[in-house]
């Protein structure tokens, strides 16, 4: 099994976390600027947390065979500090980076007034840098704020199909689906989604248009949970083509819509896989 | 590489069209360089070079960018492009300081490289524009290669600038590897026998 997690917080995880992916068959991922649990107060904090999404964390991946991307934006819960909304001034110059691959994550959080701001103008971003966008869905009171979401999303002009809507479940599927955006579901190890669950929904809406992702973070997450909900495919008799389908050929669908996805092959990782740059005491 | 070679290999690209115009573009307005650079890789191709592995036509078109920038403008103009930079751009710009004439203006970008942990910046900061950092910096970075595990083949002019003082790191080095049992890398190992040998007929004619 070949994966593609298109939605994972690399910059939250250990190397052991890389080691374990690429065992599992996790071979590229990419990263979505997030909030990282403790708020920023200026947008310097942004640009080094950037410049490390596109530097360090690539690098870090690389030693363990994985290819990593980024996705850059002012995220919506950080949208609402006034201190923060110099980021998007800095996101021209980040969007054109080779390792970004779309604006992300946009969104809603709590549907203020800030955050209508911060997710317009990132839209405009995305369609002026041609990239695809990335949209997280809020965990309260999702069903609105998913109709709403593609409400901006209708009114910003962005071609539907490069866009993904993520976080979903069974009850915000349909109207996404509808849109002609992307559907994104993260596989969690007890709330947003489950892989029984998710093999349902493939099951009732197909596997087209849809992104499969772990999300995995500085919270309660797993990394391979892309590769289990791969196996409850198999279990429920989905074909590895499928799976295929599913876990990899359709987020390098949509995220090369960017023209910038790199999936040439990876310098052999080093032989002992913690290689001494990645060991403390390196330098 | 000198900027013959890398604008010879970037004509036989078929994007070499692209660059030709970005050229033109710097040449005439050193604004318009922020955005050329970063484009550079994914225009000009992000695959290796033939018979240039350590090289891309993206890579290529970037050093030839920077060079493309006036005089005057360079020092400013420069420091930006690599403070901020990707990894990629920051690399462009190492390899592009031994071209570019900016004397001591360099030695910051080549001492931030030297402080990442990233095996291709420390390298890339070790090559020809290393010429550039004081003998205890430069030192430094040579024992960091052997750290990283990065081969001392990358250091520009090993064999003339190895000093005593440098033996002497690799000496203490060795012997708290041989403590825990751990081996020296085999291009460390021979340039401490190298120095040691010196040391030794130095001595013998003393």
């Amino acid at each position: 099994m070949r994966v593609f997690d298109p939605h994972i917080h690399m910059t939250s995880r250990t190397t052991d976390d890389y080691r374990r992916m690429a065992a599992a068959g996790v071979r590229s991922v990419v990263e979505p600027a997030f909030w990282l649990g403790q708020p920023r107060t200026n947008p310097g904090s942004f640009g080094d947390y950037f410049d490390s999404l596109l530097g360090w964390e690539p690098y870090r991946a690389s030693q363990y065979g994985v290819r990593h991307h980024a996705t850059l934006a002012l995220n919506p819960k950080e949208a609402n500090d006034p201190r923060c909304k110099g980021v998007l001034d800095l996101l021209p110059h980040y969007l054109e980076k080779d390792g970004v691959v779309a604006v992300g994550e946009i969104g809603y959080d709590s549907m203020t007034p800030a955050e209508d701001e911060a997710f317009a103008a990132q839209l405009d971003l995305a369609r002026e840098f041609g990239l695809p966008a990335l949209v997280h869905t809020p965990h309260r009171d999702k069903a609105a704020g998913t109709r709403r979401t593609l409400d901006v999303v209708a009114a910003s002009g962005i071609e539907p199909g490069r866009v993904a809507v993520d976080h979903l479940n069974e009850v915000t599927v349909a109207a996404v689906k509808d849109s002609g955006c992307w559907t994104g579901f993260s596989i969690y190890p007890e709330t947003k989604m489950s892989p029984p669950r998710m093999v349902s929904i493939l099951q009732e809406y197909g596997i087209e248009r849809v992104l499969v992702n772990s999300a995995a973070d500085w919270g309660h997450s797993d990394p391979l949970l892309t590769v289990a909900t791969g196996q409850a495919m198999l279990d429920a008799g989905f074909s590895a083509d499928d799976v295929d389908r599913v876990l990899w050929r359709n987020p390098i669908e949509f995220y090369a819509q960017s023209g910038r996805l790199d999936l040439s092959e990876l310098p052999e990782p080093e032989a002992t896989f913690a290689g001494s740059s990645v060991k403390r005491g390196g330098s | 590489m000198t900027p013959e070679t890398l604008r010879t290999l970037l004509g036989g690209v078929p994007e070499n069209g692209w660059f030709a115009e970005a050229e033109a573009r710097v040449r005439a307005d050193p604004d318009a360089i922020g955005q050329l650079f970063a484009r550079a890789g994914r225009m000009l191709g992000r695959r290796q070079l033939p018979d240039h592995p350590a090289w891309t036509a993206g890579q290529a078109g970037r050093v030839l960018l920077l060079l493309a920038i006036a005089a005057e403008q360079r020092e400013v103009r420069v420091a930006e492009l690599y403070w901020r930079g990707d990894p990629a751009e920051r690399l462009a710009v190492l390899h592009a300081l031994e071209h570019l004439t900016l004397g001591e203006a360099g030695v910051p970008l080549i001492e931030d490289a030297l402080r990442t942990n990233d095996k291709r910046l420390v390298a890339a900061a070790l090559g020809p524009c290393a010429a550039l950092l004081d003998a205890a910096v430069w030192r430094q970075g040579v024992v960091k290669c052997v750290f990283m595990e990065v081969p001392l083949s990358v250091v520009d002019r090993l064999g003339e600038r190895a000093d005593q003082p440098l033996a002497e790191m690799l000496g203490g080095l060795a012997r708290e590897r041989a403590a825990a049992g751990r081996r020296m890398p085999a291009d460390a190992l021979a340039l401490l026998n190298r120095r040691s040998l010196a040391k030794g007929f130095k001595a013998e004619e003393g």
